[in-house]
């Protein structure tokens, strides 16, 4: 999978009903790179997300795949190449983790196409990838949400897809777990060349894994570039209105965002 | 990110780590060490499905992958076998209940005598009551059956509530509206009454869809929506019954109750053209009912179209529930019985639409055999019987619901 393609939108305008969430917006997702985009409550991110995913008709302007108009593109067609994660998938009951991830390759089989050896084998290597396997035979409903988790980024993997796109996929997950779900999408990254974007609550895990970083606010990018290129005190107050010290991650020397509120703080503020 | 050596401790088990990467690799390290275990064969390549993302070699990696897929092999013919022995297992059932309609009753016909009346022999006597009154109401009550059955299994499995289903949803209140009104006031009977309750069944469907659409339908408010159109319909047939007269008010009860007596060859062909043309329709847009049954945004990113596929869906629902009702009256709790029984034998196998259809053909097989031989000469409505068997049912859901904190 060294084929790129390339996720752009322009001139974007998106809304529910008379509410403008998006008002005019270009972004272009850095082809084999993890983009992660992160912002306040309702900054827009995940109606960003759900358009470039076609899940959202914008009411101006185009998301183009490829240089083509997704909207105007065969959904099978997209789905073959993008895949998408949103935030809240729905499970029938009992329903079990292998069936699960084969419904994964859905856009793969037509009317009256069968299931086949190459459908099995992307579903075997995305529940090896996401250490499922063992689980094949379990119902959904019985594992921890963890466990959950990857079993739909599993599904999501076996969709075969360059590009995929995952609305906050660490939610509800505890920090083992997150960091886990990151591994795998890094892992995802470095073995297929897949084009990643991903909202992210977590600020300093946004900016530990992400390759291009877009902070949103009200609707528009404020920022956007690698993390340490960007992520600044300033930056933070912008975009979360929120005081913070910015110190190198010892872990992995990315920027590392120390929140600041009114209480526990030894360090008088800057003026 | 994670170091090699962290790894390398943490695979010992310690797990008892002081940084917060070592739960990771610990649940990272556990997995790998049950699926060891468990496949005692594959080590080696079970040791790379764990360590995927690290340093692994194409050819481990594909040995990998080779394993998972025969053993996901093995999981997927599990399952095939499974539902291969549990539509065995109805095909069964349905053929000795079809075969007991057949040959008992006030005149016993013996099998072999049966089988030789369907070929073609047997006297005139065991013709008449084998090929003219049994067989057409065999039939009809597998079709029927199997049409509720069918409908109902759509219904819940795409708006993912086990309440929704035509008889709850209004379409078979729809349906006794539309055909309680072409007796009354139009006179019609037969035929034409039938083509009027379908027609009820979809317009009522119809009118459920749009009323329920905000930019698509959800299935909670679509279910809400019906019950309410439902309730509304009922009324009019209460209202309708109480300007009946008695002999006509009679015949509108039997009906509305959901009856096979006295049907004959003539209800049985429009049924049966119905069903050729439905079945296999409904089965095809079913198609995209594994991606719908994931939420339509999942659903949209798999390629699916979602709002066509879940219209096309619930129309052709809505049609075999009407075309049903049409051949013998809202047979009550057959399109909602039969899916969940079905989805018992079979859990964690999807939808279970064919074998649906096969339990409410069995369903309505036996109960209108029942119907006819419970108490000796008296023929019940097949209605009364499968209420009696659905209504604990739905008592017990709801009691259920409310335990578990989803009910309304």
């Amino acid at each position: 999978m060294t084929s790129q393609h390339t996720l752009q939108a322009r001139d974007l305008r998106l809304g529910y009903g008379e509410r403008e969430i998006i008002s005019g917006l270009d972004v272009d997702l850095p082809p084999g790179r993890i983009t992660c985009i992160v912002g306040p409550n309702a900054c827009g991110k995940s109606t960003l997300l759900r358009s470039m995913a076609r899940l959202l008709v914008p009411s101006a302007g185009a998301v183009l795949l490829d240089g083509r108009s997704i909207q105007e593109l065969p959904t099978r067609q997209v789905a073959a190449v993008l895949g998408v994660l949103p935030q809240s998938p729905v499970a029938p009951e009992a329903i079990t983790v292998a069936d699960l991830v084969g419904r994964g390759r859905y856009p793969h089989q037509g009317w009256f196409r069968r299931w086949t050896a190459s459908d099995t084998e992307a579903v075997a290597a995305a529940m090896l990838a996401t250490d499922v396997l063992e689980l094949a035979d379990r119902p959904l409903d019985e594992l921890s949400g963890g466990q959950r988790q990857r079993v739909w980024i599993a599904m999501a993997l076996a969709q075969e897809t360059d590009v995929l796109l995952l609305d906050e996929p660490t939610t509800y997950l505890d920090i083992s777990h997150q960091l886990e779900v990151l591994d795998l999408l890094t892992d995802l990254n470095r073995q297929r060349g897949a084009t990643l974007a991903v909202v992210l609550h977590d600020l300093n895990l946004a900016c530990r894994y992400a390759d291009h970083l877009i902070a949103m606010k009200g609707g528009r990018i404020v920022a956007q570039g690698t993390p340490s290129e960007i992520v600044t005190e300033s930056l933070v107050r912008e975009v979360f209105g929120l005081r913070s010290a910015v110190v190198p991650d010892p872990a992995s020397a990315t920027p590392l965002i120390v929140p600041m509120g009114r209480h526990h703080i030894t360090t008088p503020a800057p003026s | 990110m994670s170091s090699g050596s962290a790894d390398a401790s943490d695979t010992n088990g310690s797990g008892a780590g002081a940084k917060g990467t070592d739960g990771v690799q610990g649940t990272a390290g556990s997995g790998r060490a049950s699926d060891a275990g468990d496949a005692a064969g594959s080590g080696g390549a079970a040791g790379a499905s764990g360590a995927a993302g690290r340093a692994v070699t194409a050819g481990a990696r594909d040995a990998a992958v080779h394993d998972a897929m025969a053993r996901l092999g093995r999981v997927r013919h599990r399952a095939l076998v499974r539902r291969a022995t549990v539509g065995g297992a109805l095909l069964a059932v349905v053929l000795a209940a079809f075969a007991l309609s057949l040959s008992t009753g006030d005149f016993v016909v013996p099998l072999a005598d049966v089988l030789a009346t369907l070929t073609g022999g047997g006297d005139a006597g065991t013709q008449f009551v084998v090929l003219d009154l049994r067989l057409p109401r065999a039939l009809l009550a597998l079709l029927v059956g199997a049409c509720f059955g069918l409908s109902g299994a759509v219904f819940q499995a795409l708006l993912r509530n086990p309440l929704a289903s035509p008889d709850v949803i209004g379409v078979s209140a729809g349906a006794s509206a539309a055909a309680v009104l072409a007796t009354m006031v139009l006179g019609l009977s037969g035929i034409a009454l039938s083509v009027l309750a379908l027609l009820g069944a979809l317009l009522t469907g119809a009118a459920v869809y749009l009323l329920a659409w905000r930019k698509g339908v959800a299935g909670y408010r679509l279910v809400l929506v019906g019950i309410g159109i439902g309730t509304g319909l009922s009324s009019v047939v209460s209202y309708v019954m109480t300007r009946a007269d008695v002999t006509e008010a009679q015949g509108l009860f039997l009906w509305l109750t959901g009856s096979l007596n006295g049907r004959s060859w003539t209800h049985f062909w429009p049924l049966l053209g119905g069903a050729v043309l439905l079945v296999p329709l409904t089965l095809l847009a079913a198609r995209a009912l594994p991606a719908l049954q994931l939420g339509d945004e999942a659903a949209g990113g798999l390629g699916a179209r979602v709002e066509p596929g879940r219209l096309a869906m619930l129309a052709c629902a809505t049609a075999l529930a009407g075309l049903a009702t049409a051949a013998a009256g809202p047979v009550g709790f057959v399109a909602f019985v039969s899916p969940p029984v079905a989805r018992r034998l079979l859990p964690g196998h999807g939808a279970a639409l064919v074998p649906s259809a096969l339990v409410g053909a069995a369903l309505v097989l036996l109960a209108d055999y029942a119907a006819q031989h419970l108490i000796p000469g008296t023929q019940l409505p097949v209605g009364i019987v499968t209420s009696l068997v659905g209504a604990p049912y739905l008592l017990w859901l709801l009691a259920r619901a409310n335990r578990v904190g989803r009910g309304g």
